[in-house]
């Protein structure tokens, strides 16, 4: 009977080596070690030794002789498994340099990009954001800000009218300045606001000039805010969205909306100054307009243009250039 | 306004260097905008007498003119100007000279015959900026001497300051001297006060209207003679963009360039009468200095002599009939103060914005007018040495007039509390009395009297500025608030932003068209254009509508792009539009329009934005496909509904909007008032168990009639299904062979599952017949 185990397990082995795939090893495996298999038929045939220690030595013989062959069994399907997916692999090239295909996502507008980059900042600065109509009244445009009607101030500014029953009242918003009141006249101070938007003007475009444009406002009120706080705030915006290498000065100038007034210019790190806008204690027949006590809150106010953030931040010659909507031209801006 | 260095340096020792002057110039508030260095020799420009001139028959724009520099040898150039004559002296430029523009004169000609030289203007020497012609010098000047030289050019430094309009003190010398010795810590020199010379020379004065003129002196000075002023003074004048004319003018615009107040000199045979001053008449004219006739307001101010004749508009120009003629040996000089907004608008009304009205308007000091007529008579006398002053200036004043100076209380405190540094009362009075402003009073409050030359300033916030100023902006520092605000976007920002930032990954790019429009542009789009506003002052009429709706700009983008025939164009807008409302403001509104030139028909590809947008910003809307939006597809379109509020329209445009803006294809278009969308912020989600248990599915296809809504038959299928079902979807739509014309077959794909069971065949099967029922119930068969 050891013998027949021996030759037995030769054959089985002998099977196994000749067979190719996994798939034909699966269908062998009953035949090998399997109740029908010659190893199978020996072992039923086990009870029939008649010697109790004949028969527990066959016994592990035979026993030894299956592990052996499942043993051989896993290591060819395991060959056989990973010989496949090798196969398989290699069959299955691709060249994924055809599968990488340009971006169809579209694009915001360089003048969203840039307000909410500027929102960003100054939102990390501790501000809110404000937003108010673009058609105004002539009170909240003028003469909320200290212009009363026939203010020679108001020629700075070159007004587009709306029709209305009271001509001459409605005024499509020639700044964003009049947010300052709806805010003044809507929340409760302490007020940390930025106020982003559309404004117009009757400017003939030109490369520097759009009649419709594009500026962010900031006004703070609270209890004793100084002019020192507001150079302090500006320096420290001007640190956050151009760089640490960037600083800042006040030069006096004059808004009829604020007292002291004040150009603010940056300084880039080699030296040359950019004109960027304008700020100022709010003035106090402005903080009345605004329902507020000037004895009781003071605060600051600046502005500035976000198209010409945009401009020169990627080095637009043009600024028309910004508005043809040409999708060639948008693209360029992640 | 152009101010010149040896002017300024009239009043106090301003011999810094040019780089610090620049600095404290900006420092106080008049930025530099450009340093001119002026009356720079011209080496080589020599005095040249004009012998004869001749055309030259092939020569048409120039001729030839033939010149000596030493009475003998002969020269010839080519001119271009024709207004000299034989005799004339003139700058000639030699061979080699190097012209302030650069370039060099070289022996070039015309014709084969060589030039030998330039004729030049004074506006080529850099002397001022007259081009009108060659430059005809004074006759006494010695053949072949230096121009520059000859004529006592003088050089100088000429700063372009860009001045704030409140600040009419330093729209002459004196006032930018006195803020920037102030700054400097100088002392700056004091008026001296002429004296009269002869007997008064009586002249009435009256003003019947006390509105038109606060305060109004006369002098009279005779024994004058009209003639050149010297040259000093003449490239003082052109240096400042004004024009030398001849001494009395000169005199006149000198007193205005240095201490911002304008003067007028009367023939005295004109009003020897005396001067009444008031408003014009009804009918009234007057003929301006220009030679213009006026017809007179009853706003402008009339300066008239003693017979009530118009002699001036005032404020504004002289009249041309008392005019200082050659023949002037007396003058009166009327130095006045008039109400800035009056002389506004008569110089408007009359389009003669002159320097003297500009500087009436910005505000004169009423009473610095004495001291502006003795000034006068000082620089006339430069040229008129015997002159006689018959009387000091003769003075009228009325309750028009502003105080000599204006008090107002300041508080240090309020100093501390606005620019955040403590100063003491002495510190202030460092700061401001070298300005004029004169402090009383010590302790925590002081009295500032404020002088007249600075109207800008009446309150307390104005002095503070005045002592933030001259301690110097950058000296007060920075500091950083203590804010108890935290910074953020509000709800409706950061839902804004979500919608842009959807669109984008959509593969939309954001245009922003004009949103003024065309008065036809929104018809042309299908866009009701009944509450459209009209700009009353548009630029062009093409922009002269405020937009209903974006409709029309975002189409006008889309074919722009469609013509240059860009690929891929989906585009969209975030803006405002602009529709008259029921108050006097428009009832603007926050809408949104995306759109996309669809490739094939009945793609629709604007439509993904609503799935898209529902699915982020988690709200619903009912779509109405019933009702066509105007000036779209009627039936390829639907309204957005949320009960009776219309938020919206999406669907194809109507090809007849399309063949209006010449696009070529299929638009389809979103369109949805933001305003209601973000407004609404949805409530946190509270999670729900997901089943363990396995679920089952169950595929219906029906045949539905073309005029029923998949989403009814959607909704009708949802209902049967009842809560068993998570998710039900439209998985396939066939036309064609095995559906009849008119329908199509809608393929459902409905999963249903228990929280806590598995579910029977039984209960399986009693939902699919329900589910039958109900769309059956709508028209539906099953296939």
């Amino acid at each position: 009977m050891r013998n027949d185990i021996a030759a037995a397990v030769d054959a089985a082995l002998a099977e196994v080596a000749a067979t190719a795939s996994a798939a034909s090893l699966a269908a062998l495996s009953g035949s090998l070690v399997g109740r029908k298999s010659p190893l199978g038929q020996l072992k039923s045939k086990l009870g029939s030794i008649a010697d109790i220690d004949e028969r527990k030595a066959i016994g592990q013989v035979l026993n030894d002789a299956m592990l052996t062959v499942e043993a051989a069994f896993a290591t060819k399907r395991a060959e056989c498994e990973a010989a496949e997916l090798e196969a398989q692999m290699a069959r299955e090239g691709i060249d994924l340099t055809e599968r990488v295909a340009e971006s169809r996502r579209g694009r915001t507008h360089l003048v969203t990009q840039a307000t909410q980059r500027l929102e960003d900042v100054f939102v990390g600065l501790g501000f809110q954001v404000a937003e108010g109509p673009e058609v105004e009244s002539d009170f909240y445009n003028f003469e909320a800000l200290n212009m009363p009607k026939s203010h020679p101030a108001r020629s700075m500014w070159d007004t587009l009218f709306v029709e209305s029953a009271d001509a001459g009242s409605v005024v499509l918003r020639t700044h964003t300045s009049p947010v300052q009141i709806r805010v003044m006249q809507d929340w409760v101070p302490p007020i940390y606001a930025v106020m982003p938007g559309r404004v117009f003007r009757r400017d003939t475009p030109d490369a520097t000039h759009m009649p419709v444009f594009h500026q962010i406002e900031g006004l703070v009120i609270d209890r004793n805010i100084s002019f020192r706080d507001l150079a302090g705030t500006i320096e420290a915006f001007t640190k956050a969205f151009f760089g640490a290498d960037f600083t800042s000065r006040l030069r006096p100038s004059y808004f009829p909306f604020t007292e002291p007034s004040a150009e603010f210019d940056i300084r880039r790190a080699n030296g040359s100054w950019i004109e960027l806008g304008g700020c100022g204690m709010v003035h106090p027949n402005v903080l009345r307009a605004g329902g507020l006590d000037p004895e009781e809150w003071s605060g600051f106010a600046f502005g500035f243009g976000i198209d010409r953030m945009a401009k020169e931040r990627h080095s637009i010659d043009d600024m028309r250039e910004m508005y043809t909507n040409d999708l060639r031209f948008l693209r360029q801006f992640p | 306004m152009k101010v010149l260095l040896s002017w300024l340096n009239e009043f106090a020792d301003f011999s810094d260097d040019v780089d610090v002057l620049v600095d404290e110039l900006t420092a106080l508030g008049m930025p530099v905008e450009e340093t001119i260095f002026a009356g720079t020799k011209v080496p080589g420009v020599v005095v040249a007498q004009v012998l004869r001139t001749e055309r030259h028959p092939d020569a048409e724009k120039v001729h030839r003119v033939y010149l000596t520099t030493d009475g003998s040898n002969e020269l010839h150039v080519w001119c271009g100007a024709f207004n000299m004559k034989a005799g004339d002296k003139v700058p000639l430029a030699k061979l080699g000279t190097r012209m302030p523009d650069g370039r060099e004169i070289l022996r070039r000609g015309i014709l084969g015959i060589d030039s030998e030289g330039m004729c030049c203007s004074a506006q080529e020497l850099d002397l001022n900026d007259d081009h009108g012609g060659i430059l005809i010098l004074p006759a006494d000047l010695p053949l072949g001497a230096d121009v520059f030289d000859a004529l006592g050019v003088t050089t100088d430094i000429v700063f372009d300051l860009d001045l704030t309009r409140n600040r009419p003190d330093c729209w002459g010398h004196m006032g930018v001297a006195r803020d920037l010795a102030a700054r400097l810590r100088r002392p700056v020199g004091t008026d001296s006060v002429g004296e009269s010379s002869h007997p008064l020379h009586p002249l009435s004065i009256d003003i019947p209207d006390e509105a038109s003129c606060g305060r109004f002196t006369a002098t009279v000075v005779k024994n004058i003679r009209v003639t050149q002023s010297p040259q000093w003074l003449q490239d003082r004048i052109a240096r400042s963009g004004m024009r030398p004319i001849n001494n009395i003018v000169d005199a006149s615009n000198y007193v205005m360039l240095e201490r911002n107040q304008p003067t007028h000199a009367y023939d005295l045979r004109s009003v020897e009468s005396g001067f009444r001053v008031r408003f014009a008449k009804v009918g009234e004219t007057l003929v301006t200095l220009d030679g213009a006739t006026r017809e007179l307001h009853g706003a402008d101010i009339v300066i008239a002599n003693g017979a009530d004749v118009a002699v001036g508009l005032g404020g504004v120009m002289g009249g041309l009939d008392s005019e200082v003629v050659g023949s002037t040996t007396a003058i009166a000089l009327e130095v006045a103060w008039f109400p800035p907004d009056t002389v506004n608008e008569s110089a408007a009304r009359h389009g003669l914005r002159s320097e003297a009205s500009a500087r009436f308007e910005r505000g004169a000091d009423p009473w610095g007018l004495e001291a502006g007529a003795w000034r006068f008579i000082e620089i006339l006398r430069l040229t008129c040495p015997n002159l006689e002053v018959h009387g000091a200036p003769q003075v009228t004043v009325n309750g028009a007039c502003p105080p000599p100076s204006t008090d107002v209380v300041l508080r240090l405190a309020q100093v501390e509390r606005i620019l955040g540094v403590p100063l003491t009362s002495r510190q202030v009075a460092d700061l401001i009395e070298p300005i004029g402003y004169r402090c009383a009073g010590e302790g925590t409050k002081i009295t500032v009297s404020i002088p007249s030359w600075r109207p800008d300033s009446t309150s307390e916030i104005d002095v503070i500025e005045e002592v933030a100023r001259h301690y110097g902006y950058e000296a007060l520092g920075k500091s950083v608030p203590n804010s108890t605000v935290h910074g953020r976007l509000s709800g409706v920002q950061q839902r804004r932003r979500l919608v842009h930032s959807v669109l984008t990954e959509g593969g939309w790019s954001e245009a922003m068209p004009n949103p003024f429009l065309d008065p036809g542009a929104a018809k042309l789009a299908g866009v009701d254009d009944a509450l459209q506003l009209a700009i009353v002052n548009p630029l062009v009429a093409e922009e002269s509508m405020l937009r209903v709706s974006l409709r029309p700009g975002l189409l006008r983008s889309l074919a722009y792009n469609q013509s240059h025939r860009v690929e891929g164009i989906h585009l969209y807008e975030v803006g405002h539009v602009y529709p008259r409302g029921a108050n006097a403001l428009p009832d603007e509104e926050e809408m949104l329009c995306v759109m996309s030139l669809d490739e094939t028909d009945g793609e629709l590809a604007a439509l993904r934005s609503w799935s898209l947008l529902v699915d982020a910003l988690s709200f619903g809307a009912q779509i109405d496909a019933k009702s066509t939006p105007p000036g779209y597809h009627p039936g390829r379109s639907a309204t957005l509904r949320r009960g009776k509020q219309v938020i919206g329209a999406m669907g194809e445009l109507s090809p007849v909007v399309l063949r209006n803006h010449g696009v070529a294809g299929r638009v389809s278009c979103l369109e949805l008032s933001l305003g209601v969308v973000l407004r609404e912020e949805p409530k946190p989600v509270a999670a729900k168990v997901v089943s363990r248990f396995p679920s089952s599915d169950i595929d219906l296809a029906f045949v539905v009639a073309e005029s029923v809504a998949a989403a009814d038959i959607h909704r009708g299928l949802k209902s049967a299904a009842g809560n068993l079902a998570v998710s039900l979807e439209l998985f396939d739509v066939y036309r064609g062979k095995g559906v009849q014309e008119g329908a199509r077959s809608l393929a459902y794909r409905l999963r249903l599952q228990a929280p806590d069971r598995t579910l029977t065949d039984d209960e399986v099967a009693g939902i699919r017949a329900k589910c039958i029922a109900a769309a059956e119930k709508l028209g539906a068969r099953l296939r």
